[in-house]
């Protein structure tokens, strides 16, 4: 399919607080909203299509456009875990090809870290109605990050990958994060052990959260949120900064299945699909945003978008490849990842931020020359039930 | 002691194979259009997720698998599992073809001796005074 550019990023806006206390979900995303229109020199009124997950304090896309105060003429509640921001963005700029929409606004906002949230290690709570899932698997005390850590298990097990090779994605984050001064202050906020660039050793070192996984190999619970406007090829010629294309998207879901293979992401289905509609191949990818919310999920991600042949993702990760400053391959997470600089539980939307920084030229991790982008979001849960989605972005 | 989190009903989907646990009966469901190339369903649902069919007949396992993947809890927060010490959560293939969350248990030390692809055999752990007793696996 050949490239289209009808839709491009124009505005962002990353909320700066990884710990808000006295601030509602709500209150992060009317205030990232208001910036990242700044951000674009849209205004507020200009904005007709909202793109909501519906998972802030209960508000969906009705309830906050109202309270944002717009009249849209498009809502979207998509709302797929931590990638559904990446499925929005594929449906806005779907929308805004077709001539349906103009300005699209997507925000986020979470306070799961002042909320207390134990996303981790919660295990289920036992509340709200019950499901045919949550009937059969909340018994046997499956907490989030065992769910991963089977998956990583059983990769580990099929392809010989070994935890010093999934401890290099954790380093290279790493190296990212310290960069970041936003990323440096919200690890000094959540009292991390030692903010400072770490190695394998020290990944390995770290505490055993659910065997396979290492603390160093988890994502932090933090507050925090952000916004993304995307506007049509004539609203982007008189935004303030240069647009950033969305050149391809594209979605799928993969389930705990009768013998599945649980090392393959939906991302096997959706990779070659945004690819294919973005008219890119891996092999020309400057940056790469793969959702980190642990080691494993970024494993599987590189591999089933084909930056590798499935299996040999340890072999990827431990060629010294992965930092900004490195050749031989796309950089991997520039801002620091949730492993080391924001999630406060969908992740997401930090993924298409710093991808449209890098394409910019402005992240404090920035790839020289970078003219394309992959963020490529996973939501749900890696070895239950998940949906992988990337959005191909490309400098103007 | 904290309870376990446990089924909730009413749930319809997952009802039959809660009551078959009260007789000690490990079931699944496997689709009755001839046509269905998936015919196997597990978790329980009263259509079929392969073809769509509404038709479905409940069979008995013989409680025979291998681990396909594990996973060792180290920290839980929830309070029926926080102190119970590391604990195996697995994915276990049974003979017959369906796939389910267990865990894996009467072992020492479940990083070590449980191993993907070991042979495990159902076992059931009960819960206390009239709680459902849940199904689990151990070496066979
Ligand atoms: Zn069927």
């Amino acid at each position: 399919m050949a490239q289209t550019r009808e839709a491009a990023i124009v505005g962002i806006h990353e909320y700066p607080l990884r710990v808000a206390p006295g601030v509602s979900a709500l209150q992060i995303k009317a205030a990232s909203a208001s910036k990242a229109l700044e951000d674009a020199g849209i205004s507020w009124q200009d904005v007709d299509a909202v793109y909501d997950t519906g998972s802030h304090q209960n508000i969906g896309g009705l309830g906050i456009s109202e309270y944002l105060g717009l009249n849209p003429r498009l809502i979207d509640n998509t709302s797929v875990g931590g990638t559904s921001y990446e499925f929005q963005a594929h449906h806005a700029a779907t929308m805004i090809a077709s001539g349906k929409a103009n300005v699209a606004l997507l925000t986020y906002g979470s306070t799961a870290h002042s909320d207390r949230r134990a996303i981790g290690t919660a295990g289920a709570t036992g509340q709200g109605s019950p499901t045919p899932f949550n009937n059969m698997e909340d018994p046997w005390g499956m907490t989030l990050i065992s769910g991963y850590g089977m998956v990583k298990a059983r990769h580990m097990h099929q392809y010989g990958t070994t935890n010093e090779q999934f401890a290099e994605i954790s380093v290279a984050t790493r190296y990212h994060a310290m960069r970041n001064p936003e990323a440096v202050k919200a690890m000094t906020a959540l009292e991390f052990v030692g903010v400072n660039e770490i190695t394998t050793q020290d990944v390995l070192d770290s505490r055993m959260i659910a065997w396979p996984l290492h603390l160093l190999e988890c994502c932090m619970v933090s507050d925090g949120g952000g916004a993304v406007v995307i506007a049509s090829k004539e609203v982007a010629k008189n935004c303030k900064k240069s647009p950033v294309w969305i050149i391809g998207g594209a979605e799928a879901t993969k389930y705990r299945e009768n013998g599945g293979d649980i090392t393959v992401s939906a991302g096997a289905q959706s990779g070659p699909r945004a690819f294919e509609d973005a008219g890119v191949s891996p092999n020309e990818i400057d940056v790469l945003m793969a959702y980190d919310s642990f080691s494993i999920t970024v494993m599987c991600l590189i591999e089933d978008l084909g930056f590798c042949k499935k299996g040999e993702g340890g072999d990827y990760v431990s060629q010294g490849i992965l930092k900004f400053d490195q050749k031989g391959g796309p950089a991997l997470n520039t801002d620091g990842g949730g492993l080391s600089s924001n999630h406060p539980g969908e992740r997401g939307i930090f993924l298409l931020l710093e991808a449209t920084r890098q394409m910019r030229g402005e992240s404090t991790s920035q790839v020289d020359g970078a003219k394309l982008a992959v963020a490529v979001g996973n939501g749900g849960q890696l070895g239950a039930r998940h949906a992988t989605s990337p959005t191909i972005l490309a400098a103007d | 002691m904290t309870l376990r989190p446990q089924p909730r009903f009413p749930e319809p989907d997952t009802e039959p194979f809660w009551e078959a646990t009260k007789e000690r009966n490990l079931v699944y469901q496997t689709c009755d259009n001839p046509d269905c190339t998936d015919k196997l369903i597990f978790y329980p649902r009263a259509h079929c997720n392969s073809c769509g069919g509404l038709k479905t007949t409940w069979n008995t396992s013989k409680g025979e698998g291998v681990v396909y993947t594990y996973s060792v809890v180290m920290q839980s927060r929830h309070p029926a599992f926080k102190d119970l010490g590391p604990y195996a959560v697995a994915y276990v293939d049974l003979d017959e073809g369906f796939r389910m969350m267990t865990n894996v248990i009467n072992v020492d030390n479940p990083i070590d001796d449980i191993q993907i692809g070991m042979k495990v055999k159902l076992v059931w752990q009960e819960q206390g005074e009239g709680e459902i007793a849940l199904p689990m696996f151990e070496p066979a």
